[in-house]
């Protein structure tokens, strides 16, 4: 079962502190009735200008073009809950994403869409942001399990969300097949709870 | 020990313990709009389910609707085909939708509310992170994503981790001129845009209990932007009065069992907290953004921060965010040109805000060369406010009075701002890029303090432009 609870990848840092989710997808790309087209516009406003020239954003260095593991730094995906965030990073190539800490909403919809959120403290993540710079065609390997990382020799250790480590390792990060199962007890809470918003 | 709000608000509502031991939470209203579930409604059937509890979920439009010129088709394709998916999969699905010119359509989070929908109690979801709002009356109203909304679709339950609860207690009394907004942003700007990740919080204390549901609204409708989950105030007497009447609420005898039970949720006087919080309601100052996130405030007789004065990473920020703002260190932010104003949204989009403005605005004129808006938060504030004269207030003032909807608080629809101008703000988020230009610039601040910016044509203390501290 290794590939449930191991990652690999080569690595990019994407500097910065409470980067919200309108940067990592602007609101004009939320109309949409699907999510398939939203990989290109992964931080579109930072990577190009508004005539669509590249402003030679990191994600477009040609020495980390394929990169699957996205690094950054404090309260990343805060503000609006829009999924589009997360599903633009996946359509893009991310696999997983290390920061200090992340906000809620995009946690938790990172992990639904099999994106494991790592949170690895500000020292080792200053290491492992400058080894990645500094070796860009090396891949990293990530382990679930253990939460430790290894790149380029050296063994970085990261923390999880529990229930969300958890749901890697069965493979069961998608709740609705389980939430699906307490049918009965659903409809015992509802019916105990009556509806007092009343439809009309 | 007693519990706490969030305690017996999640336990009323648990269903049962998930594998990875996750909670699994009944929510027992789910409110929908067309940017983040018609995507839902797709995955739904793909996997060939139902709606499991139609008759708990309600829909309306606020993002992508124009403000000017609301017939169909929207010049906009896209915008018209989300609205047209929204309507078929309601309809498919049984579920009540609030359209355009029904007379209750609006910002989903004015019009839950407004209608009497959200209710003491209740956990509450929608796709939008500023779910926080129905927090006001006492609920556990949470922001989620797209594939959250297809899980409540399918099952009415999120998976959740329970939170911490920190309790906000606001002491003292505000000062004249000081408004729910300035409370809420210094909230934010004192335990920081992170400050409440991992938490639920509780707001209390003399100020709060003295606030109108409008302004507890506010309040609580920026939780998110302090990074907290979710937000709520204990339901009292004040909730009970708004909720009275209201279109969706029971009455008579069912009213009084309802307040009954309403009341009970209150958390306990011996409640135990995972945190306490005490802010003093006096010292806090109409506050405006300098930056580009809702925690980069200062009040508005203060100067614009100086990175020299921090070092490292936070320096880099600072610095980064004043060049996007193109202010300068040390600078007074009165007196910053503003080039638009906008009056609106779901956290200050309410009749109390166009009524506070009115009362000052009257007899001045938005200054040259400023774009002035106001754009009422639904159809039922819109209606009030005509019948009020308000419109033509606000018109009189030089300002355009539009139709509902979210407008330039997240600009998905025709109102942006162009280039790299400065817009002072009744919204949300100063984000870069946020409201529809990737160089705009925002000014987070009170709708009143928005309407002295736009008669002054730039960042003003309402206090002194409106004279409200010798009116006190």
């Amino acid at each position: 079962m290794s590939d449930l609870h191991q990652r690999s990848g080569r690595a990019v840092y994407v500097p910065g502190n409470d980067i919200d989710t309108d940067r990592i997808i602007p609101a004009r790309f939320l109309k949409c009735v699907t999510f398939d087209e939203l990989g290109p516009a992964l931080f579109y406003d930072e990577r190009f200008e508004s005539e669509g020239a590249s402003k030679g954003h990191v994600l477009d260095a040609p020495q980390h073009t394929g990169a699957s593991v996205l690094i950054s730094d404090v309260n990343f995906g805060c503000g609006s809950s829009r999924e589009h965030a997360p599903q633009a990073l996946q359509k893009f190539g991310f696999k997983v994403v290390i920061a200090e800490s992340f906000a809620e909403i995009f946690h938790g919809n990172c992990t639904t869409l099999g994106i494991p959120c790592l949170k690895m403290a500000a020292e080792p993540r200053g290491m492992l942001a400058d080894l990645v710079t500094q070796l860009p065609e090396a891949e990293m390997l990530i382990d679930l399990q253990t939460k430790t990382l290894i790149f380029a020799n050296q063994s970085f250790n990261f923390d999880m969300l529990e229930s969300s480590r958890e749901a890697f390792l069965s493979g069961r990060f998608d709740p609705l097949d389980e939430l699906l199962v307490a049918k009965s007890k659903i409809a015992e809470v509802a019916a105990r709870l009556g509806n007092v918003s009343m439809s009309r | 020990m007693g519990k706490n709000l969030y305690q017996k608000v999640w336990d009323d509502h648990l269903v049962g313990t998930l594998e990875n031991r996750q909670c699994q939470v009944f929510m027992a209203l789910h409110l929908i709009h067309e940017v983040t579930s018609p995507q839902a409604f797709g995955m739904l059937k793909d996997k060939g389910l139902k709606v499991a509890f139609p008759e708990r979920t309600f829909a309306t439009v606020d993002h992508i609707i124009p403000t000017d010129d609301q017939s169909r088709p929207f010049q906009d394709e896209m915008a018209d085909r989300m609205i047209s998916v929204l309507a078929e999969s309601t309809q498919t699905h049984g579920i009540e939708f609030f359209q355009p010119n029904s007379g209750s359509q609006g910002i989903v989070h004015v019009v839950g509310p407004e209608l009497g929908l959200t209710q003491p109690g209740m956990t509450i979801c929608c796709g939008d992170s500023h779910t926080s709002t129905h927090g006001a009356f006492g609920c556990i109203a949470l922001g989620i994503g797209t594939s959250q909304v297809r899980d409540v679709l399918a099952s009415q339950t999120l998976a959740m981790d329970p939170l911490k609860v920190r309790r906000i207690e606001v002491q003292g009394t505000l000062g004249p001129g000081v408004t729910a907004k300035d409370v809420t942003l210094h909230i934010i700007r004192t335990l920081g845009v992170n400050g409440g990740v991992g938490f639920a919080y509780e707001y209390a204390g003399p100020v709060i209990d003295q606030m109108t549901m409008e302004e507890r609204m506010t309040v609580c409708n920026m939780s998110i932007e302090g990074g907290a989950r979710c937000g709520y105030i204990n339901p009292d007497q004040t909730t009970f009065d708004y909720l009275k009447g209201r279109e969706r609420v029971p009455l008579d005898a069912m009213f009084e069992a309802a307040v009954e039970r309403w009341a009970s949720y209150a958390s306990d006087a011996d409640a135990s907290y995972d945190d306490i919080v005490i802010i003093d309601g006096g010292e806090i100052e109409p506050t405006v953004t300098w930056g580009v996130t809702p925690g980069q405030a200062i009040n508005v007789r203060e100067r614009v921060p100086d990175p020299s004065t921090v070092s490292g990473l936070d320096q880099e920020l600072m610095s980064d965010a004043l060049r996007y703002m193109q202010l300068e260190p040390g600078a007074p932010i009165a007196g910053t040109a503003i080039d638009v104003a906008f009056i609106g949204s779901c956290t200050n989009g309410r009749i109390s805000d166009f009524q506070a403005v009115a009362q000052v605005i009257k007899g001045h004129r938005v200054a040259d060369g400023v774009r002035a808006i106001a754009v009422p938060g639904s159809e039922k504030v819109d209606a009030e406010a005509r019948a009020l004269g308000l419109d033509q207030v606000f018109t009189e003032a030089g300002f355009e009075w539009r139709l509902p909807g979210c407008s330039m608080c997240l600009a998905m629809n025709p109102d942006k701002l162009v280039g790299d101008e400065v817009c002072a703000s009744s919204s949300n988020r100063n984000f870069m890029g946020r409201q529809g230009s990737a160089t705009g610039r925002t000014i987070l601040m009170s709708p009143v303090m928005v309407a002295a910016s736009a008669v002054s044509g730039c960042v003003a203390d309402a206090r002194v432009v409106f004279g409200l501290e010798q009116s006190s």
